[in-house]
């Protein structure tokens, strides 16, 4: 256990490896560590952030849905009313129709048998007018009895 | 050591002589451990330059293993000169991870099997102790080294005329009287830290050396004495594993510690 030279060529090299580390080696890796620190802190308050906009847009999300059931809900109530309304409409239009054609239908029947009737009275005045001329067996001058003959078929 | 030693006490003292050069005059303190300073510079290059490396290919993203594995160590020593610092030196980190890992690496030497280094440190020199730190020359130069530093960071921080002041003053008070007490007080603390501080990491190193080399004579009496003294060998190296990291730890936990102290106000 001597002490000599050799204290002071290893404080030298101790030195040496001190300032090294000091400017070469600590720097460079702390400086890589804070930053990645650093990077993980955004990365962390990033993903919270996130997390909180992704619960608000559930919670408008929630809302957006219960008003859209709402709005259906509303919308297939008044389709039904719609349609209810459409149907008793529709009947009440085809009722009137219905009514109207039948209206339309008797009419026509009664003009139908006024014709008939009255052709069937000309029918019968000629038949009657060449009855009567077969009776007299002579020629019914109708000319000359056409007042005669239109009182007849007034009668029929 | 042609021939090899003929008794333990030749073994022993074989294992425990530096190659010691003389420098000018020679003799005394005019000698350099040629052993001690080229392993010193030799580890130092090694373990720096390994540190070095890594920063060369250092990412902020995702760090590979040889990356994480420095940072770890990085974050560990930065840690704990954190916790017992709180001065504005940027220096402390950087010294306080010199310190670690050139104490550990030169403890770790220890493990080197002394008589299989010795086969090939014998083709260029007699003598030739590995570990570092095993040399009260290289505890005393780290443990001066820290103490200088000390001493600046007291100045840096109170002034050198409030440093001299709590030199006279502190602990027992502002009295002249007491000046003189107060100065021997604060002499013996001053040159109780170096002292203290090398010679404990000295005393553990040296110490382990010298069981390994006591372990190492049971090869002298035959194969059976030579694999006892292997187990018992193995033995103490774990138990070394455990020392070598501690003494390492302690030394720059001390060195952070003194720097801490030194930069209070009393």
């Amino acid at each position: 256990m001597n002490i000599n030279l050799t204290l002071f060529a290893q404080a030298a090299a101790f030195a040496l490896f001190i300032w090294f580390t000091y400017r070469f080696v600590w720097p460079p890796l702390m400086g890589a560590i804070e930053a990645r620190q650093k990077h993980i802190a955004d990365g962390l308050a990033a993903s919270e952030a996130g997390r909180n906009s992704l619960s608000k847009a559930e919670v408008k999300i929630g809302q957006m849905m219960t008003e859209a059931k709402h709005r259906s809900a509303e919308i297939i109530a008044q389709g039904e009313k719609l349609k209810s309304e459409t149907v008793e409409q529709a009947k009440a239009e085809a009722k009137a129709e219905a009514d109207r054609i039948l209206v339309a239908a008797k009419a026509e029947i009664q003009q139908e048998m006024a014709r008939a009737k009255e052709s069937l009275r000309d029918q019968l005045g000629d038949l009657v007018v060449a009855g009567a001329s077969k009776i007299l067996q002579r020629e019914v001058d109708a000319k000359a009895h056409a007042d005669l003959i239109a009182a007849i078929k007034q009668q029929l | 050591m042609a021939a090899g030693p003929t008794n333990p006490t030749e073994y022993i003292q074989g294992h425990l002589t530096h190659l010691a050069k003389p420098i000018g005059d020679g003799g005394g303190f005019w000698t350099l451990h040629v052993d001690s300073v080229v392993m010193a510079v030799l580890i130092g290059v090694a373990s720096f330059g390994f540190l070095w490396w890594v920063t060369r290919r250092v990412t902020t993203g995702v760090p590979s293993k040889r990356q994480a594995f420095v940072e770890l160590a990085l974050d560990f020593v930065n840690g704990q000169a954190r916790g017992i610092y709180h001065g504005h030196s940027k220096l402390v980190g950087p010294l306080a991870l010199t310190v670690f890992v050139f104490v550990l690496m030169m403890n770790a030497m220890d493990f080197l099997p002394v008589d299989v280094t010795a086969k090939f440190t014998h083709l260029f020199a007699d003598h030739w102790r590995v570990v570092p730190t095993a040399d009260v020359n290289t505890t005393f130069a780290l443990a001066l080294s820290v103490f200088f530093l000390m001493i600046a960071f007291a100045i840096r921080a109170k002034g050198l005329g409030g440093w001299i002041h709590e030199l006279l003053t502190s602990p027992f008070g502002k009295f002249p009287l007491l000046w003189p007490i107060n100065l021997g007080m604060n002499i013996v603390e001053l040159v109780a830290k170096p002292l203290s501080h090398s010679l404990r990491l000295y005393g553990n190193i040296y110490a382990g050396e010298v069981i390994f080399l006591l372990l190492g004579m049971w090869a002298a009496t035959g194969v059976a004495g030579a694999l006892f003294g292997g187990v018992l060998h193995l033995g103490w190296a774990i138990f070394h594993l455990l020392i070598v990291p501690l003494q390492a730890f302690i030394f720059m936990m001390l060195t952070v510690v003194y720097m801490s102290m030194a930069e209070e106000h009393h």
